[in-house]
């Protein structure tokens, strides 16, 4: 299985620049991973060290934001199109 | 130096105090010329994080705008979001979770009255002031 996962621009300088990459894995957990294995510098950046996503970064398979298709385990299809944003947050707090 | 119109600053303020009490938030659209950008467009969005102290911006709205601004050739330019009770400056937390160093980041304390309005870039954790100017 391969998706093809757009990248932010916040991602971008640790991922060589590319705006698309493609990626093996039936999973969104799975596409994750291998992201992070394959561009190190992202480590920390998609998934927490228990594997759950991270908290402030938002993850779409095609229209739908991930935590409410499974979260890391949303199924992946080859001609799924993935998403990743940074989730825009703040405050007084 | 962000250029605002009257119209896009008053939506801004709108969107903020129809959050009360919680704080308001929303994306700017328009157009990014190296440090400079000119707001042409005001995408409320709801506060997911439901907060007087704490905003997020709806994760659907997020994707739904970036969609259509890539299709139209403009840009997300920055986010703006209230401080209720608090100065128009970025807040620790607004640092930290700074999600683009290339964004501009616009503060509406609602505070006082008339509200204040004022931008700032943020990058490597630091924080720089930045000009508005309305464009009548």
């Amino acid at each position: 299985m391969a998706a093809t996962v757009r990248i932010p621009t916040v991602l971008r300088p640790a991922m060589g620049g590319l705006t698309t990459v493609t990626v093996e894995g039936s999973t969104i957990g799975a596409v994750l991973t291998e992201l992070t294995t394959t561009y190190p510098a992202v480590e920390g950046q998609l998934l927490n060290q228990d594997g759950t996503l991270h908290r402030f970064l938002n993850v779409y398979v095609n229209d739908d934001d991930v935590r409410y298709i499974g979260g890391v385990n949303a199924p992946v299809g080859d001609d799924d199109e993935i998403t990743l944003l940074p989730a825009v947050a703040g405050g007084a707090a | 130096m962000l250029t605002l119109t009257p119209a896009i600053r008053d939506a801004m303020i709108a969107t903020c105090i129809r959050a009360l009490p919680n704080e308001g938030c929303g994306l700017l659209i328009g157009r990014v010329d190296g440090d400079d950008a000119t707001a042409t467009e005001v995408v409320p969005s709801p506060n997911v994080a439901a907060s007087a102290r704490v905003y997020e911006i709806d994760s659907r709205v997020l994707l739904r705008t970036f969609r259509r601004v890539d299709d139209e050739g403009f840009a997300v330019l920055g986010v703006f979001h209230s401080h209720t009770h608090s100065e128009a400056y970025p807040s620790p937390t607004d640092v930290r979770l700074a999600p683009d160093p290339d964004w501009h980041y616009v503060l509406v304390s609602l505070r006082d009255v008339p509200a204040v309005v004022r931008s700032f870039r943020i990058k490597d954790d630091t924080v720089t002031s930045e000009d508005i100017y309305i464009e009548e």
